[in-house]
């Protein structure tokens, strides 16, 4: 096991590497001048040149590179040239919500995708199944964006059962806190569960064909004990490997997510930079949340170890 | 047979559908086991002896369809609920599967897999479940025993594993155990000792056993009764030291003529039986056998053979033209 | 020993008849989907149809009528004109953009399928590294930077394309090259060029293709998302997204104006994906379907 983690987080750093490096030459397509950017419509030559001074622009790029990752490994991502404040202080402000949201989205898509697998895969082929079936391949076809809007619709617009925006911190009042978060929730969990549903399904049904499965039934086992603990344990190793790209459209659901709802997370910050042009914060988010996604994905790779006793064993 | 009867099964088919057409796996079976007696089953791969084994446990593939009677003690499994079915296996009537490398769940515990089966049927306490499974994995030769508890299936090897799979079947004490090819994935020199092992615990705990292989020289001296499979059909069935006597159906005595011989001179080449079985999906009109017999006449082509009894009642095959001559059983 | 091999279960396992069965109704209905889309977006300059810029303030969000079937929207522009144009758009990156994958992804993993080693690792490792941003957040950083215009938004969208398309192609060439006929092409002394273009080519383009359809889906599932956050395509052009995104702004007095474009919308990925999808299962060279 610890040489299994060990091999991991070897891998780690040249992949956060190249993170960094590509957020790097991303933020240096920019056309033009990120000094013009600033300065806007009052740029003279004089201050053009005077802040390109001061932010080191006139220094050759890999010189440039370096010295922003040395200030990155220092926790110093730069500040906001609008609103001064660190991209550290607005990432903390911010991340609590968009974690919220990501947790909550998550467990609603489990909690509507597995059951679902396993009534499915336990009757596989029945009028049960091929209706789920149907109905998740069907769901895959719904962008996030449009499952927020007819959300919106139904339940705070027709029935005003729910606000469609706004957001009150959690630990002020819980009850409004989660009021408030159901339908970003519910969108992104609605745009989740069909892919669990149908890699845990056909999973299940392999598992359901295996020799151990017929001998927990020779064994005189109950349905449900055969099904969750002798199927489910060795169906989900798929699961956990699409975890990964599943969290990657996940926090891109986030930013569509929080954007409607006008929730106060990473996202939101995210397009709020767009839209203001505020360069450092949208560099500095990018590359929290791209290096969050790479240590997220390394976390799921020892998850998978914790499901196969073979592989924490390095039978593997 | 004597005693009284434990398992008959009676007129049983199992039919597969598949692509090519309908493919009559098991094909109109009779068997009968008596309490604490061991019947051997010798077939070729893919004869319907695997298939006739499910059919007993009532864990035949969803597709496919399985009819006749199997009375176990006194009930008809095909009739029983599923609640009902559920209380016996284990409980009453347990399996050994041919691979201990597939039959054994990879991320349940050796112990979580003994205990789960007696906490089922015996509603014994924690501590009780696991000194019984300390005791069962000892009764099956494992050593260190407490601390297999705590290991997964691949920690063992493929003979300690089979071991682990008979300690769980043996574990409440059933009347009748199938071992389905129990030794055909191990190791040759483990073999013998899985068989011994299966025909002492037999012996010890007065259970009935049907013993399934490809193999007729593990069922000699390990059995009570033969029954031979050829086609999904029984084809010859009698006491096992009357049919090592005198054998009578072409095919047992082929089946046996392929076996090594520990007498023949070095590099004697064996004789493997000619051609393949009949394709299952496409039933010959005649007897299954003839295209590769012998024997065979025209007789055979045309009729099926029915399983009669001949001198004595106990010994019966399928067969127009059986061999007279006295079998040589050197096994 | 008398072992003669003839396993029941492969025989019961293989289900050949299923493939007819496939391409049932909903795929053909979903083809008739996407020819429809299509002629009416290659068709939008020479249909009778109003200008889709064209305002009329008197005639703000109309029901639908004789003049505008399907009404107008906020500004007064023709609903069902501005549906057929932003067809256009939405399909013209949903199509170029993953050409982009197919090409540069289908190369890459062909060669690093059929040439192994340090090629094969440096591949891979680059894809890692692109596939280390989540998609949406790279697509956001990269048009923000690059600025927005249907070239570059076409460009990035192709680019995070190209890892997916090359682990189809490696995947597919992985299981080729093992195939008898590569071997045999090999032995004869077939050049690998050769054996790349006439031998594998060929054989990896069915997997690919079916991929490509579903990549189609999803890019324009992308570029709707991206529009819709009014980080897509740039004004005044609009596509399918845009108009949800404008929709939005009026759900509660018109709600046919998000819903209109989101239906077509729905009824387009859906139909890229069941016919990808159908395609895929057909074509998957682990199956041996080929």
């Amino acid at each position: 096991m610890a040489f299994f983690v060990a091999r991991r987080l070897l891998y780690l750093v040249p992949v956060l590497i190249a993170v960094s490096l590509l957020t790097f030459s991303i933020a240096s397509l920019l056309p033009g001048d990120l000094a013009y950017t600033i300065l806007g419509d009052q740029a003279t030559p004089e201050n053009v040149a005077a802040l390109r001074r001061d932010m080191g622009l006139d220094q050759p790029i890999w010189w440039r590179y370096l010295s922003w990752l040395g200030n990155v490994l220092q926790g110093d991502l730069g500040r906001s040239f609008r609103t001064g404040q660190t991209v550290l202080q607005a990432v903390a402000e911010r991340l609590p919500v968009s974690i919220e949201l990501m947790l909550l989205a998550q467990l609603g898509a489990l909690a509507i995708g597995v059951p679902l697998a396993i009534l499915c895969a336990a009757r596989s082929g029945g009028p049960f199944d091929r209706f789920m079936t149907g109905t998740a391949f069907g769901m895959l076809s719904v962008p996030t964006f449009l499952s927020a809007i007819l959300l919106i619709y139904f339940f705070a617009v027709e029935l005003r059962w729910l606000p469609a925006t706004g957001y009150v911190p959690f630990a002020e009042d819980p009850a409004a806190n989660l009021r408030f978060m159901v339908l970003p929730a519910l969108t992104l969990a609605l745009a989740e569960w069909p892919g669990i549903m149908r890699v845990l399904r056909s999973d299940m049904i392999a598992t359901l064909q295996e020799d151990y499965i017929a001998l927990a039934k020779a064994k005189g086992l109950k349905a449900s004990r055969i099904l969750f603990v002798h199927a489910l344990k060795p169906s989900s190793l798929t699961l956990v490997t699409i975890t990964g790209i599943n969290i990657g459209r996940l926090i891109g659901g986030t930013v569509i997510v929080e954007t409607i709802f006008a929730l106060p997370g990473i996202g939101r910050l995210l397009i709020g930079a767009i839209y203001t042009r505020d360069l450092i914060i949208l560099q500095g988010v990018v590359l929290l949340v791209a290096a969050g996604f790479v240590i997220v994905n390394f976390i799921v790779d020892l998850l998978y170890a914790v499901l196969d006793p073979r592989i924490r064993h390095g039978h593997a | 047979m004597t005693g009284n009867t434990l398992l008959s099964v009676e007129d049983v088919v199992v039919d597969l559908p598949t692509p090519r057409g309908n493919l009559r796996a098991v094909d109109h079976v009779d068997l009968t086991v008596g309490a604490g007696q061991t019947l051997g089953v010798v077939g070729e791969s893919g004869c319907g002896k695997t298939m006739l084994s499910r059919a007993i446990l009532q864990l035949v593939p969803k597709k496919a369809k399985l009819s006749g009677r199997v009375m176990f003690d006194g009930q008809d499994l095909l009739q029983l609920s599923p609640e009902k079915l559920r209380k016996l296996r284990g409980r009453s009537l347990a399996v050994v599967f041919q691979d201990p490398m597939t039959s054994l769940n990879p991320v349940l515990t050796i112990g979580t897999q003994l205990i789960e089966t007696l906490q089922e049927h015996l509603e014994l306490n924690d501590a009780t479940a696991t000194r019984r499974s300390i005791e069962l994995l000892a009764a099956v030769g494992i050593p260190a025993p407490e601390q297999r508890l705590a290991q997964y299936p691949h920690q063992l090897s493929g003979g300690m594993r089979q071991r682990v799979a008979i300690a769980i079947a043996l574990s409440c004490e059933p009347k009748l155990l199938i071992a389905d090819e129990p030794t055909t994935a191990l190791d040759v020199t483990i073999q013998a000792q899985i068989l011994d092992l299966l025909a002492r615990e037999q012996r010890r705990r007065h259970m009935a056993m049907i013993l399934i292989t490809h193999d007729l020289g593990v069922v000699a001296g390990r059995t009570d009764e033969v029954a031979v499979m050829y086609a999904g059909r029984v084809v010859e069935r009698a006491p096992t030291p009357a049919l090592f006597k005198k054998m009578r159906m072409p095919y047992t005595e082929a089946l046996l003529a392929a076996l090594p011989k520990l007498d023949a001179a070095p590099h004697t080449p064996l004789p493997a039986i000619s051609g393949r079985p009949p394709d299952p999906t496409r039933p010959l009109q005649g007897c299954s056998f003839s295209p590769r017999c012998r024997y065979a006449m025209s007789r055979c082509q045309r009729e099926k053979p029915a399983l009669e009894a001949a001198e004595t009642s106990a010994h019966q095959f399928a067969c127009f033209h059986p061999i007279e001559t006295h079998a040589d059983a050197n096994v | 020993m008398a072992t003669l091999e003839l396993t029941i279960d492969e025989g019961v396992a293989a289900e050949p008849a299923k493939r007819g069965r496939r391409l049932g109704l909903l795929f053909w209905m979903a083809i008739g989907w996407m020819i429809f889309m299509f002629a009416a977006a290659i068709l939008a300059p020479v249909l009778p149809l109003p200008s889709p810029t064209d305002m009329d303030m008197l005639e703000r969000r109309a029901p639908f009528s004789m003049e505008h079937w399907l009404g107008t929207d906020g500004l007064g522009r023709d609903e069902l004109s501005r549906l057929v144009h932003g067809a256009r758009i939405s399909l013209a990156v949903g199509l170029c953009a993953p050409i982009i994958g197919l090409i540069i992804g289908g190369a890459l993993g062909m060669l690093a399928g059929y040439f192994r080693g340090r090629f094969e690792s440096i591949v891979v490792g680059s894809m890692d590294v692109l596939l280390a941003f989540p998609p949406l957040i790279l697509a956001l950083a990269v048009t923000a930077f690059l600025g927005q215009s249907i070239p570059n938004l076409t460009l990035i969208l192709g680019v995070l394309g190209i890892p997916a398309f090359m682990r189809v192609a490696r995947a597919a060439t992985l299981t080729l090259a093992r195939r008898e006929f590569v071997i045999a092409a090999q032995a004869l002394g077939a050049t690998h060029a050769r054996i790349l273009l006439r031998e594998l080519l060929p054989n990896v383009i069915l997997p690919l293709f079916a991929f490509f359809l579903l990549a189609v889906a999803v890019t324009i599932v992308v570029e709707g998302a991206l529009s819709f956050l009014g980080l897509g395509v740039p004004p005044p052009i609009s596509s399918w997204g845009t108009m949800i995104g404008e929709g939005r702004e009026s759900l509660d007095v018109a709600p046919r104006l998000a819903f209109l474009p989101a239906a077509a919308m729905f009824l387009t990925v859906l139909s890229f994906n069941l016919v990808g999808d159908t395609l895929r299962a057909l074509t998957d060279p682990r199956q041996g379907a080929l």
